[in-house]
Order: structure tokens, then sequence, then C-alpha cells
């Protein structure tokens, strides 16, 4: 009834070889899943971990770069919107066949998309993956994006826009992007604007799939009850049809600017407060020690500084964060709250206090011991189902983090020294402030 | 729900594990997660293990069978208050435990609902005797220092400005729901009215803690990777020593008297940024409907407005139709009758009658005609798939068990409930809608955009 949010993943073009399997152990040494890489007949590769207890199997994959940086300059919201037309009339199926013929054949499929990708989520049962895999070759070979359902979905997407043009968190992270990129596609709202979206037609959209969707830059991860060989066919039905190599555009590397204050007025009864500027590049080697660091100031949800001081301490906000991302073009530290609109100054001097902090002195040595034990035992609860398992292993895919990465990941926090932190703590916090939007009642 | 920290909330009907059987196959045969044990412990706190042996990793969570619907008149809010302050500590963990959970690298949370209070963690299974340790301190033992409470208070007063006040499509629920639920509890928010939030104190707290928080009124579930045995010898050595803390008093609540006409609530606001409307019906719960028909109408909101394939989807969405967006939605999981509603939001330039019209002669159409075969047979499908695909996640599934066990149902109840949906006909689904779904009773709500400078 509540189907599970697709995650968005995050990361650079990822080229593993194949035929290896890499065994996963846990703390406890019994436990282990297995990581089989898959080629099929026709070449396309996926990573597969089979487990027989639920009679399910879940597929996550995606097309690395097809996210809404590659939507027309001037039309952004594309990406976003053939997310939602695929499964809207394929093949021999009109919209509403198409739809019944899913639901009859019990396969869940979806589709979304971020900056960076697009992605495709399915889930099937056990004893009829073919089913799933057919109505997903039609989706993705011969979708019609007819005229009713290209409005029908633009229509939604623009109820949702003025909702979230009307809701000062989803503004301020707006204008957060916005200031941070003006000249780049990571500025332009991903979801398009009303006006875009209604300018958006079944031409854009194929020209869209026809230059984004392709082998080389696809990823595959199925988990659950299937074997490689049932799966190996299955895999050149679903993909077989796609071509050989995707025709994107170049998107620029580009560093969030910084040091900006950007202040938007709503009468609400809170204000809304987003921060943000550099983080580090993924592959950078101190991206795990700044991704340790940012745990410590605001990532972790119960015990972090920002926690401990903005809510814990002075009770100003129910909610506060920070995070690392690193998106494929731009890395970044951010994070933001909500707070009481007569106490919104004091909630971004203690925030910028907390930034300035951690920059100097980095944490202490006890912090690090306790960061490191979280994430370092919290890591198996990502593996807590099929459905988690292939989110996690598609990310590690787009990452390029390798095959062997869910093994290592653990070593690469435990190696992490008090002065790896501090380190990261200045490249990432000490090189300017970063740009905060606020966005709450006048005079707030 | 509101909870302590911002949670999905992702409760499916139910689920069955076992054979790899598709929907089409006799769900009769089928019994949701049936390794699931359970046991009472000499102090009558009810213990369920689901074994899911896929990760070194339990869930472990304590459901206590008390909500907001049990606060003590004028203390809207205690129950939810009463949640944020049980991480504040005891006489033995002064400071709470969630730096320990932290440190084990686990995560926590908990929520509170209108019949229920639950808390729970996930973390790798060896430390399971811990966390039981620590949560059956908490059931007996808290302890509050005052100035913590204040603090807490005006975390849950910004917590209520997010959900509630910031959110004009919030502010309207409310009164929706105070409106249709009007004389139960279930009218007052979970989170509280905010004068009633603002006035509560430490005393209020423990007054909800003393007279709800104790083990034969709490249930213990652990889904994961361990064995009945084990779960039994650690809950023996942790919750087993307790004793009762409480007089139980049966959960009597009082009803909605039933209205004859329809009443309609409009709330304007110039930060609306899309209008849209809803209609609510009272209707039976699982816990308090006669056999089958909690089912059938679970069946009905599917072929109503569950995704594209529904009525309401095609008379109003598709082909350009009055709406962008539709939906019905049964809450059925509740101990008192409960929540039949549908929503839409209409596209731009179509006035609210009209959508209002086009979902009352969807609805009498079904009250009128009944359903097809097809429609019957694709919405059962739907639901049992859903659950076959729940099961993958051991969380949901110790959700799914707490949420039927403090809202009246049986562990048998959840087991058997693919079968009974596969027995729902065409003619108790017509009923239900007929019985329950008048466009002439219940609470129509308006969410509408306010022109600035002057009412609408």
């Amino acid at each position: 009834m509540f189907a599970m949010l697709a995650r968005s993943a995050r990361g650079s073009l990822a080229a593993i070889g194949f035929t290896t399997a890499a065994v996963v152990l846990w703390a406890t040494p019994s436990q282990a899943i297995t990581i089989e890489t898959v080629t099929s007949p026709g070449g396309v590769e996926a990573w597969l971990v089979e487990d027989d207890t639920v009679p399910v199997v879940m597929m996550n994959f995606a097309f690395q770069g097809a996210g809404s940086s590659q939507d027309p300059a001037d039309k952004p919201g594309v990406a976003n919107l053939l997310s939602t037309l695929l499964d809207e009339g394929a093949g021999e199926y009109d919209s509403e066949a198409f739809q019944a013929v899913l639901q009859d054949r019990s396969v869940r499929m979806s589709f979304s998309a971020d900056r960076d990708s697009f992605y495709g989520r399915m889930k099937m049962l056990a004893d009829n993956p073919q089913d799933g895999i057919e109505l997903l070759r039609t989706a993705l070979d011969d979708p019609h994006f007819a005229d009713e359902a290209i409005g029908r979905m633009s229509a939604q997407i623009i109820s949702g826009i003025r909702r979230d043009l009307r809701d000062p968190n989803q503004v301020a992270a707006r204008a957060w992007s916005a200031s941070a990129y003006p000249d780049h596609p990571y500025g332009r709202p991903s979801d398009g604007t009303e006006e875009t979206v209604a300018m958006i037609g079944k031409p854009d959209l194929e020209a869209f799939k026809a230059r984004t969707f392709a082998r080389d830059n696809l990823h595959v991860v199925v988990v659950g009850a299937i074997d490689a060989e049932t799966l190996e066919p299955l895999l050149d039905e679903a993909f077989g049809g796609l071509p050989e190599t995707a025709d994107l555009v170049t998107v620029p590397n580009v560093e969030p600017i910084t040091g900006e204050i950007v202040t938007e007025t709503m009468d609400v009864p809170q204000t809304a407060i987003r921060f943000g500027g550099p983080g580090l590049e993924r592959d950078d080697p101190d991206f795990i020690p700044a991704y340790v660091m940012n745990y410590i100031l605001g990532g972790g949800s119960f015990s972090s500084r920002l926690f401990d001081e903005i809510r814990e301490k002075r009770g100003l906000a129910y909610s506060v964060y920070s995070y690392i991302v690193p998106l494929d073009h731009s890395a970044i530290f951010g994070g933001g709250t909500a707070t009481r609109a007569d106490r919104a100054d004091e909630t971004v001097r203690i925030i910028r206090e907390e930034i300035a902090q951690m920059a100097a002195e980095g944490p202490t040595e006890a912090e690090l011991e306790e960061a490191k034990a979280y994430l370092t035992g919290a890591y198996p609860l990502r593996f807590d189902s099929s459905a988690s398992i292939a989110s996690q292993l598609l990310s590690i895919q787009l990452e390029d983090l390798g095959v062997d990465y869910v093994d290592e990941r653990n070593d690469l926090i435990e190696a992490v020294t008090l002065e790896d932190v501090k380190r990261a703590a200045d490249r990432v916090l000490g090189q300017g402030e970063p740009t905060f939007v606020t966005v709450g009642p006048s005079g707030s | 729900m509101t909870a302590r920290f911002a949670l999905v909330a992702a409760l499916g009907a139910s689920l069955l594990a076992a054979p790899a059987a598709s929907a089409d196959t006799s769900l009769a045969d089928l019994r949701i997660a049936p390794d699931t044990a359970s046991f009472t412990l000499d102090n009558g706190l009810q213990v369920v293990v689901i074994p899911d042996h896929r990760a070194p990793v339990v869930t472990h969570m304590v459901w206590y069978k008390a909500g907001a619907a049990d606060e003590a008149a004028g203390e809207s809010g205690a129950a939810h208050f009463l949640e944020h302050l049980m991480f504040k500590g005891t006489d033995k963990h002064p400071d709470g435990f969630s730096d320990t959970v932290t440190a084990l690298g686990g995560q926590e949370n908990a929520f509170t609902s209108q019949d229920y209070t639950a808390y729970f963690q996930q973390i790798a299974k060896e430390h399971l005797g811990q966390m039981m340790e620590l949560e059956a301190d908490r059931m007996a033992n808290l302890a509050l220092e005052p100035e913590e409470v204040a603090r807490e208070l005006d975390v849950v007063l910004e917590e209520r400005r997010m959900r509630v006040d910031n959110d004009p499509s919030s502010i309207l629920g409310e009164a929706f729901s105070a409106t249709l639920h009007v004389n139960s509890p279930y009218g007052d928010p979970v989170i509280g009215w905010p004068d009633e939030v603002n006035a509560l104190n430490r005393a209020s707290a423990f007054a909800f803690y003393d007279r709800f928080y104790t083990p034969e009124n709490a249930v213990l579930i652990v889904a994961g990777d361990v064995t009945p045995d084990e779960v039994r010898a650690l809950a023996e050595a942790t919750y087993g020593k307790l004793e009762s803390r409480v007089d139980l008093k049966p959960r009597v609540r009082s009803q909605v008297p039933e209205f004859g006409s329809l009443r309609t609530v409009r709330y304007a606001d110039e930060r609306v940024g899309q209008p849209s409307l809803r209609h609510g019906w009272i209707v039976p719960s699982y816990a308090t409907a006669e056999p089958g028909e909690a089912e059938a109408l679970d069946v009905l909101a599917q072929i109503l407005g569950g995704g594209s394939t529904s009525r309401l989807y095609d008379r109003l969405v598709r082909d350009g139709g009055p709406a962008s967006s539709v939906g019905a939605w049964y809450q059925g999981n509740a101990l008192d009758p409960d929540t039949f509603l549908v929503y839409a939001i209409p596209r731009d330039g179509v006035d609210f009658d009209v959508v209002q019209s086009a979902i009352n002669a969807a609805v009498a159409e079904i009250a009128e005609s009944g359903v097809t075969n097809e429609e019957l047979q694709r919405a059962k499908r739907s639901l049992v798939a859903e659950a076959l695909f729940a099961q993958d996640s051991q969380q949901r599934l110790a959700r799914i068990f707490g949420l039927a066990l403090t809202t009246g149902g049986s562990i048998e109840d959840v087991q058997t409930w693919p079968a009974r949906i596969g027995e729902v006909t065409a003619e108790q689904v017509q009923a239900a809608a007929r019985a329950y779904l008048s466009p002439t009773t219940g609470v129509t709500g308006y969410l509408e955009k306010k022109a600035t400078g002057k009412d609408s």
C-alpha cells in the first residue's frame, strides 16, 4: 500500500569486471551474502544476490548521467516527467491496460530521476519474473507518450510544484540551489517549473530517452529468489533493445558558490534554514574522514553536535541535520533546520559557531571513537531486506566503488585517524562560510 | 502518527510469508509469517518472535496499548509528550540510553498514534539482551528533571509548528478530523491542541506513564536473526523481572454519534498552492466490524481509489477528467470505528462541486450496481501481492504484528488475512459501499486558496 520511496544514488561512472563472487562477512562470521557478477549472453551485466527466504525478486537499475542535469536548459523537468510516463501506455497496451496488466501479474514498476541519474525499480513474485521483465522491456523500448497521459502527468507534477512553492523548506532548498549554481544545470529545479512542464511534449521525451538510456550507462542489481541461469536471459530481454551508447551532454564540474546570504519572506510560523557549500569528491582520499566528520557534526540523528546544541540544549527545533553528498559533478556539504521564527537568528549563529569550531579544532578522540563504533556497527542494518540490499549495491555501482566495497567499507572507517578528520574538517568547513538561506516571516 | 524523529510510516495492511505463491494460488493455504512464535511472561508481557535469518540484525520493539485516544480530557498530546520524555533517562541511566544504542551501531526511534505508542531499536543481534535490559528499565523507572521536561516541551511545540502550522493541508486535516470524529478522542490530534500541549508538564507525563506503562499492557516484538528460545531466555532475564505497576482499566472511549446529514469544513489560506477536497465517513474498523466487513472495506478502498486502475481514477482523472489526482483510503487498524476517506485535487478552473459530484456518482455506481468480477479479482490480487512484498522487511513485519496486537487483533488475525481477503465477495463490497459511503453523510473538507486581501 505504501511503496518504499526510491533512494537516490549518486556517483561516477562504473566499470566493473565480471564473473567474480564477493563473499561479505558480517561481524557474526556465520552470516554472509554473496554478490555474483552475472553477464548475459548479450553482454548485459548485473550484480546478483540470490536469496530464497522470501519469494520475491527485486531489480534496481539506473542509467547513470540520465538525470535532470540532461534536461534542455530552457525546459527543465523532462527527466522527471519522463519518469512518470514509461508505464503510462507502451507496446500493445494503452495506459489503463498497462496499469491493469501490472496489477494482474503482481508486478510493481516505478521510475524516478534525480539530478544525475534515471532509476528504475521492479518488484516481482519469484514464480513469474519473466512477466515483469517483458513489461519492463515494453516500457523501455516502446512507451507511447500519448497526449492524454502527458497532460495528466503534467497536471499532477504542476500541482506538486505549486505545493512546494508554498512550503518554506522546499523554497529554501530551491533558493540554495539557484544561488549555489547560477549558471549550471544543478541550479535549475529538477521538477521544472509550472511554465516549463506545461511546454514539454512527446518529441522532448523521445529525444531525452533516445539520448540517455543506453547499455553503456546502465547499472543493474538483482536481489531475491532467482538464480544466475534464470536471470541471464532476462537481462537481455529487459535491456537488449537499448542502444549501445548514450549520447550525454557534457555537464561541467562545478563548485557551489558560497558565502551568500539569501532571505525570502513568507508568512509562516517557522523559519526554514538551509546552508551549504563545497564538500569532497567521492574519490578524494579525505572523503571517508569527511563523512565521519559530518556524522559527528550533524549527520547522526540522535547524537550530533548540532542536535545537542540546537535541540537538546535549547529546544530550538525538532529536526536539524547536515550531510555530505558527492553529486556526479559537484561535491556538497550542507544541512538545514526549521525553527521558531523569533529565534532563527540565534539558530543560524549556533550553526555557524559549530561549523567554525569543527573547522578549527575537529572532534575529540572520544567523539571519533563513538562515530566509528556507530558507523561500523550500523552498516549491516543497511542490508536487512532484499530491497535495501538492492538499493545499497546500486549506490556502490554508481559510485564506482567495486564489488568488494561492502567487505572493505568498515575497514575504511576504522582506519580514520583524528588527524584525518581534522584535515578533512578544515578542507570542508574551513575554506569560507557556506551560503545560508532563510525562509520565514519578515523580521525573523 | 507522530514520532520523536521524522519517520516514514510504512504500514501495509498485512503480509504473509511462506510458499512462493502468487495471488492466484489458493489463499486459504497461505499464512502470514508462519514461523512466528508467541508466548506470555508470568507478568503478563506478550512476546512475539518473527525469525528472519538473512542478516545478523534484529528489530526490537515494545508496543504499549496506550495512545492519544487514551489521554485524560484536556491533556491532548500527553501520550506523545511522554514518548519524547522516555528518551531522557532513568535512575540507573540518567542520561537515557541513546548514546549506548548509537555506540553499538544501533538505530532507534519511537512513534505515537491514537491507539498505541511504540519504541524500537534495530541493532546487531548480539546486543539484543542489552536493548531488552534498557527498554525494560524505562518501562518502570523513568526519571525526569524539570528543566529537561520544559526544554522537551519546546521541541514538541516546534514539531507541531513544523507538522501542522506550516502546512495548510494539516490545519484543515485537524479541523476535518475533529468534525468527523466528534465526541470521540480520535477527533483530537495525536500531537495535541496547542493550548493543551503548552500546559503539559512533568506531572501529566507521569500520570499517563503510571496509568499505562506496565508489562501486562505491552507487547514485545522481536524480528530478525533470533529463535524463540533465545528471545524467551533474554526476555525472562530482563522484562520478566518487572512487576505490574498498574490496575488497568478497559479502553472504553466515547463514540461518534450517528449524524443523519453531511457536515462541511472549509479552510482558506493564502499559502494554499493547490486546492483540494476530501470526504470522510466513520466506518467499522477490524476491531469493531462484523466478520468479513473490514476486509470488504479494504477491497472497496482498493477498487474505488487504489491507484490508476481504480474507479475514481478512471472517472475523474483520465481523459481530461475534472481532477488531477484522486485516491481512497481505509483506516481499518483501529480500536474504535475509524475513517474511510476519498480525496481529490481539482484540475485548474474546475469547481469543487463538479469534482464532488463526480465522486458521488462513482461511489453511487458501486452502491447501486456493484463491482465487476475483474475489478474484484484485481483488487484482491493487488492487496495480497503487497502483503507478499511486505514480508521482505523485518521492520515492516514487526510493525504489522504490533499494530494488530495493540488495536484488538490477534496473531491469528494477521496470519489469516490473505485468506479472508480471498473470501470477500462482490456483494460484500457493494454492501459496504451502500451501508457506509452515502453522499449525504460524513464530512467534506475543502482546502481553498485565499486571495490576498479578501476573504473567499
